[in-house]
């Protein structure tokens, strides 16, 4: 079995407390880290093939070498926290059960790249997760893994905590630093990216909570050890949120890579009701769905790029036969029309559209066109939108039109 | 309306203009909604113009410039918790409470909230009673749930006043009781 790695304390009794976290081998990777020069670190970790684990499975140490090395220049660090992809419930478990390896990641992560100064912005409706940072951040204060001159070693960081207020944009980075900022949660045009000018025009690095928390594991065992994990361009460990029809949803961590059969019918317990699996949603919902005859697939950034979708966040929901694939489409576009912050027009106009045709679809009302107007609307959406909202929005209502097009034109007959 | 608590918010800030977003939601948290002549006096205060406050105010969906009931509650529609049920679950809610989802109640009691996926959907469907998360829904708990409240004097506890060391969801894999 899988030895885990960034959930292993989770569900360990008080593992959000310091004492825990320092009992069970935490704040060890740090005084490692601040032994060796950022420029290690930063090759340590392009060594170790991590990889975002917000959606987009960027390299993470590619990002970090973008960053400026000159000292002279002030330099933030933002951690992500808004998990708002549905489907998605990894960052929050991190956060509220092992806030402390979070931090330990942001402080490597920072000293790397120059920061003194970072950042955490997270979801609004997190209650418990805003109060774990709070208390979490005061106590490696006290202890004096925060502050000036960290462990004796001249390095310091200050980190505070910037609650969000409900815009599932704002998880988008540049929409996220305009909301650190004081405004509105619309995302920038690009470039310049974060890294040359950021949170108030400075270079900024953006993390995701899970890739931050690889980064203590990567210093302590090595590049090696993590690279050894996973395939070979998708290496490390990965929480894979499983919901849906299954008899147990919940966080699995698995190295990436691990087949979806495997996930579902091993970890999760297979489906409720012993029901066959209609579709299931790999990534979160911007991600398209696949069929039961793809079960096979690994997830992994490559495989599910072939398989036609995309890893995402990892959020794997489970459809199991007899859903109407109309509703769940119906909902998907609903909240993406919902959720468009309404800077550009493809998106606002789009999205609105494709939720409108689909309610009429699903209530059956809808007109004989209506599958096509459906499929143009995504054509006009992807591609054409100023942030990657729209694609995520047009995406997964165009595949369940090719997977199900007989459910489609069955709703323009009668509803169902 | 005593709007006396809103200086003393914007005071917190030392008046700094990109915490208007903190400013708003402490606000918020304070009479559940935003009124109008609080809007007027942040703008006053951090000398901005009003409609940068309401750009503010109507951008961020937590934000409501109407009064909210005692009483949010808030059904999770999200793919997770749409797959299993979640539709039913507000049907459910809009009858026993008698409003539909985005309404309050005559008597100020209860909101009625259809909300985008909460991130706990291994606990789907979900419903948020003042934020806190109550999993693993049926019709028959969604009633027991509003006859709970509605039997209840005052208000349940504020999110901000449970005490720390509980994790509000349990996300780990694990077997669900009963179910
Ligand atoms: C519409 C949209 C929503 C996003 N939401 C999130 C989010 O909730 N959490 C997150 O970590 N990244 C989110 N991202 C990705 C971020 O823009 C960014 O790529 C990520 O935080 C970088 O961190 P990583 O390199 O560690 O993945 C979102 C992106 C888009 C386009
Ligand atoms: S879908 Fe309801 S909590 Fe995620």
């Amino acid at each position: 079995m899988f030895e885990k790695v960034l959930l292993r304390n989770a569900g360990v009794p008080g593992s959000e407390r310091i004492d825990v976290y320092l009992s069970r081998g935490g704040y060890q990777a740090l005084p490692q880290a601040l032994a060796r020069t950022p420029a290690e670190l930063i090759d340590m970790v392009k060594r170790s093939g991590l990889r975002g684990r917000g959606g987009a499975g960027f390299p993470s140490g590619l990002k970090w070498g973008f960053m400026p090395t000159d000292p002279a220049i002030t330099k933030y660090v933002c951690v992500n926290t808004d998990e708002g992809e549905p489907g998605t419930f990894k960052d929050r478990q991190l956060v509220e059960q092992d806030p402390h390896q979070v931090i330990e990641g942001v402080i490597i992560t920072s000293y790397a790249v120059g920061a003194h100064r970072a950042f955490v912005y997270i979801r609004g409706e997190f209650f418990d997760g805003m109060k774990r940072w709070v208390k979490a951040i005061a106590d490696a204060y006290e202890r004096g893994y925060l502050g000036r001159d960290i462990l004796g070693s001249g390095y310091g960081l200050d980190l505070s905590v910037h609650r969000g207020a409900g815009a599932y944009i704002c998880g988008e980075e540049t929409a996220m630093i305009e909301s650190l900022e004081g405004k509105r949660g619309q995302p920038r045009k690009k470039p310049p990216f974060p890294a040359q000018a950021g949170l108030f025009g400075r270079p900024t690095l953006v993390h995701n909570v899970e890739t931050l928390c690889n980064v203590p594991h990567i210093v302590q065992r090595g590049p090696e050890w993590y690279a050894g994990i996973g395939t070979p361009k998708s290496t490390g460990p990965k929480i894979f949120c499983v919901s849906g029809h299954v008899n147990r949803p919940g966080n699995y961590e698995l190295p990436l890579g691990a087949p979806l059969r495997e996930i579902i019918f091993e970890h999760a317990g297979g489906v409720r009701g012993g029901r066959a699996i209609k579709a299931v949603i790999p990534g979160g919902s911007s991600t398209p769905m696949l069929t039961p005859d793809q079960l096979d697939t690994p997830m992994d950034f490559e495989s599910l790029a072939q398989a036609g979708s995309m890893l995402g966040t990892g959020a794997v929901i489970v459809i199991g036969e007899g859903t109407c694939m109309v509703d769940v489409t119906r909902r998907i576009a609903r909240f993406f029309a919902h959720e468009s912050c309404g800077y550009c027009a493809p998106c606002r106009v789009g999205t609105r559209r494709l939720a409108e045709t689909l309610e009429r679809v699903e209530t059956g009302q809808g007109r004989p066109g209506d599958l096509d107007l459906l499929a143009g609307l995504c054509e006009g959406i992807q591609g054409r939108t100023f942030c990657p909202l729209g694609d995520a929005a047009a995406a997964p209502v165009r595949r369940s039109l090719e997977l199900f097009r007989g459910e489609f034109e069955a709703h323009i007959r009668s509803a169902c | 309306m005593n709007l006396d608590k809103v200086p003393e918010i914007i005071a917190r800030y030392g008046a700094d203009k990109t915490a208007s977003l903190a400013i708003l939601q402490d606000i918020q948290a304070e009479y559940h909604y935003l009124p109008r002549a609080a809007l007027e006096v942040v703008a006053r205060s951090l000398e901005v113009p009003l409609s940068h406050v309401y750009r503010m105010a109507t951008f961020f969906r937590s934000f409501s410039l109407n009064p909210r009931g005692e009483y949010v509650v808030k059904v999770c529609l999200g793919t997770a918790c749409h797959v299993r049920g979640g539709p039913a679950i507000l049907d459910t809610m809009e009858r026993e409470l008698g409003i539909k989802a985005g309404d309050t109640s005559e008597d100020n009691k209860y909101t009625l909230e259809a909300v985008r996926c909460v991130g706990a959907c291994a606990l789907g469907p979900v419903v948020l009673v003042n934020e806190h998360p109550h999993g693993n829904m049926t019709r028959d708990e969604a009633t027991k749930l509003i006859k709970q409240l509605s039997s209840q004097e005052g208000a349940v506890q504020a999110p901000e006043e449970t005490p720390l060391p509980r994790a509000s969801v349990d996300l780990t894999g694990v077997p669900r009781p009963g179910k």
